[in-house]
């Protein structure tokens, strides 16, 4: 397991998104080819997709090879309500830049056969060739997906009863009612991480440190789920200081001391990237992006 | 000033709206499926500009999202909007005529109409209410029948029913309608079609009556349940009577303040509806001039204020509009333009505006200092509301007629589009 320690949130959404198009770009996708790509949703990585969304504008990235898989959405919760995961990842994603319907998914919260449902999604990743590069974040307990404390390190895809810590957490979301706040999720499990060929976890902020010190310093706990990883043979965990706070200083020095895991500079090496609000601006950037005539399958 | 022009000229320059599809790449794909998604731009939508896109199939706005998951599909167009602001088309519920035409001239009714509808599209207006002021009977007769309901397209603006403004109104508050043709329905529904005549009866959209006739009440109920929309006004209605009307199911007044008693303390006259608490103000709309002239930017900030949810924006133009200082014609009467402000000849009673809607809805959002978003509701989604037809026009909600104009944040009008086709586009900002 590698840990990389940036300076603040933003320099881990930054990492993360040029760690991600460089890994697309160096595998080359092409129609046959498809490089495939484990998502999460939540405010961790939102900033990740602002980047990449603004990567993909300056013609840095394509997603037209990539397919994709998510790690969870609510049960019974409608697929346009602001809350589920559909919703987020279409208006967060989605829709600004240049997937194809095809080569997304996510599971369906709405099937009428739940266990099914989360049975096909397994399937259908093997015949995608397996996750290429996992994303994730984790939450305070550790968790990765909802592979709440206690979920088996073994586990698959699957209807998970939320934690009642995790649904008072989420009233916010829904007028403060709990009766309104979904009780279940689909998941993909700790396994089905497991098994992709990378990960990559996002971890941000003081309230995440004591979960980080879990991960890397303890032992392996389905306690604290994302602890597994450390049999991944390829993980990567990408913090900013704030979640060192519980680590050890000789952790802290030891991970800063290695040298990069992936030289990352080449990507706008010497410019300044642009920012968000420089897409609502006038300004003559859409030269890569001229009116798309494509053909769409049906 | 001017830089802002340059540069919306500049603009408007860059600005490809809509690239020609190859024949071939369209040849086998049917018109009704094309899909067409509109992006970098801020869509008015649940009363602020949100940052979406919007999708357009077969004339209406569909679900992004269910059309991406469920549908796999993708838009065959892509429109860059360059961040500008997408509105519904406005929609007008009181127009006397404009360009020359007047609705309620006894001649070449269905030119006028079509004229108008033509031409309020490069005005940004999407749907009407043409408005005939009080008539003779043999001219209602005559005209009513011709301005037929219809959908909006390239070839004009909807036209969403007719206004009757008239002739059952007071002859204190005639305003610039012709006293000799002011009449009183008596009470009875037959009066009513006697006056408008059966097949005109049914063009008709709204009517303004004066709600101290008598009987009117029993009127209002007959009306409502034909589907017309009581409007109030021309009128020296004390607030009792009033209330009683909007109790009975008037839901409109027609331009608030203008043909009315004025606003006393002890005795509110129909004016004091805006804060009755004797009827339902969700369900009371008003119509307001905000052209500057007729009403008061502090009448319209208090108007405003009392209830912003009943703000209805509308011109009252006239056939001057578009036109140039001189005497005109509106209804059997002769009118005066003088520095862009109508009179009746040889008076100072003002008749109805010449300005454009969009003028009314930039000097609303001047006076009142409301958001942009709900200037532009007042004459869109609120209209529409009046009319029951809030989930067709006036929205850019999922399922809406894709109506709709592409405006700058001075209320520069871009380009107007109806059914999802652009109608006009604006070329020399």
């Amino acid at each position: 397991m590698r840990l990389v320690i940036k300076e603040t949130s933003e320099d881990v959404s930054e990492w993360a998104a040029k760690y991600l198009i460089k890994k697309i770009n160096d595998f080359k996708p092409s129609a046959d080819k498809h490089f495939v790509l484990g998502l999460p949703t939540g405010g961790t990585p939102l900033r990740m997709y602002e980047k990449l969304i603004e990567y993909y504008h300056d013609g840095e990235i394509s997603f037209k090879y990539v397919k994709t898989f998510n790690m969870d959405e609510y049960v019974n919760l409608p697929k346009d309500h602001e809350q589920s995961y559909h919703y987020y990842m279409w208006n967060n994603f989605f829709r600004k830049v240049d997937i194809p319907p095809a080569n997304v998914s996510l599971l369906d919260g709405n099937a009428s056969d739940l266990d099914k449902e989360c049975r096909e999604y397994e399937e259908k990743i093997v015949e995608a060739g397996g996750i290429d590069l996992f994303i994730g974040g984790i939450g305070p307990d550790g968790h990765i997906a909802f592979n709440e404390p206690g979920s088996s390190l073994a586990s698959r895809t699957r209807v998970k009863t939320l934690a009642q810590d995790t649904i008072r957490a989420n009233a916010r979301f829904f007028d403060d009612d709990i009766s309104k706040v979904p009780k279940k999720a689909l998941s993909v499990g700790v396994g089905t991480v497991m098994d992709a060929r990378e990960v990559m976890i996002l971890v941000t902020g003081t309230q995440k440190a004591f979960a980080l010190y879990k991960a890397v310093e303890e032992g392996i706990n389905h306690m604290w789920t994302v602890s597994a990883f450390q049999q991944h043979p390829h993980t990567v965990i990408v913090c900013d200081e704030d979640a060192t706070l519980e680590l050890r200083v000789k952790t802290v020095k030891y991970f800063k001391a290695l040298p990069d895991v992936v030289d990352l500079t080449d990507l706008y090496s010497g410019r300044t990237p642009p920012t968000r609000d420089d897409r609502y601006k006038q300004t003559d950037r859409t030269q890569n992006q001229k009116v798309k005539l494509e053909k769409h399958k049906t | 000033m001017l830089n802002q022009l340059d540069s919306a000229h500049q603009r408007e320059r860059e600005t490809s709206f809509f690239a020609n599809p190859s024949q071939e790449f369209l040849a086998d794909i049917p018109h009704q499926d094309i899909i067409t998604k509109f992006w970098n731009c801020r869509i008015l939508k649940k009363g602020r500009f949100l940052e979406e896109d919007l999708y357009v199939r077969n004339g209406k706005i569909i679900d992004s999202e269910e059309l991406f998951y469920n549908e796999k599909k993708v838009p065959h167009f892509d429109v860059d909007c360059k961040g500008m602001y997408i509105a519904p088309g406005l929609i007008d519920l009181q127009i006397n005529g404009g360009f020359g035409f007047d609705f309620s001239y006894y001649k070449d009714t269905e030119l006028a109409v079509k004229t108008v509808a033509k031409r309020l599209l490069s005005h940004g207006v999407t749907a009407f209410c043409p408005t005939i002021v009080t008539s003779p009977n043999y001219i209602y007769h005559d005209i009513l029948p011709k301005i037929k309901k219809t959908k909006g397209s390239g070839h004009g603006a909807a036209v969403l029913g007719v206004h009757a403004e008239g002739p059952f109104i007071n002859k204190e508050k005639k305003g610039a309608h012709p006293e000799k043709f002011i009449t009183d329905h008596r009470g009875t529904m037959l009066s009513i079609k006697e006056a408008y005549g059966s097949h005109g009866y049914e063009n008709i959209a709204i009517i303004t009556l004066a709600p101290e006739l008598r009987h009117t009440d029993q009127i209002i109920r007959k009306l409502k349940k034909d589907g017309i929309v009581v409007s109030l006004g021309h009128t020296t209605a004390n607030l009792t009577q009033s209330e009683s009307a909007v109790k009975h199911g008037a839901t409109f007044i027609t331009h608030l303040f203008n043909a009315m008693l004025p606003f006393h303390h002890r005795d509110p006259g129909i004016v004091g509806l805006l804060s009755s608490d004797q009827i339902d103000l969700e369900k009371l709309y008003y119509g307001i001039i905000s052209d500057g002239i007729h009403t008061h930017a502090c009448a319209l900030r208090m108007a405003h204020k009392v209830h912003p949810n009943g703000m209805v924006l509308i011109t009252d133009a006239l056939s001057a509009l578009g036109l140039s200082d001189g005497r005109h014609t509106i209804g059997q009467m002769d009118i005066e333009i003088k520095n862009g402000v109508a009179y009746i000849a040889g008076t100072n009673t003002l008749c109805g505006s010449t300005s454009t809607m969009l003028d009314c809805v930039k000097f609303f959002h001047k006076s009142t200092g409301c958001s942009m978003a709900f200037a532009l509701q007042c004459a869109s989604w609120h209209p529409a509301k009046v009319l029951h037809i809030e989930k067709q026009k006036g929205t850019l909600e999922v399922g809406a007629d894709a109506d709709f104009i592409i405006i700058n944040e001075y209320f520069d009008l871009f380009s107007t589009w109806v059914a999802g086709e652009m109608v006009h586009k604006t070329t020399n900002l």
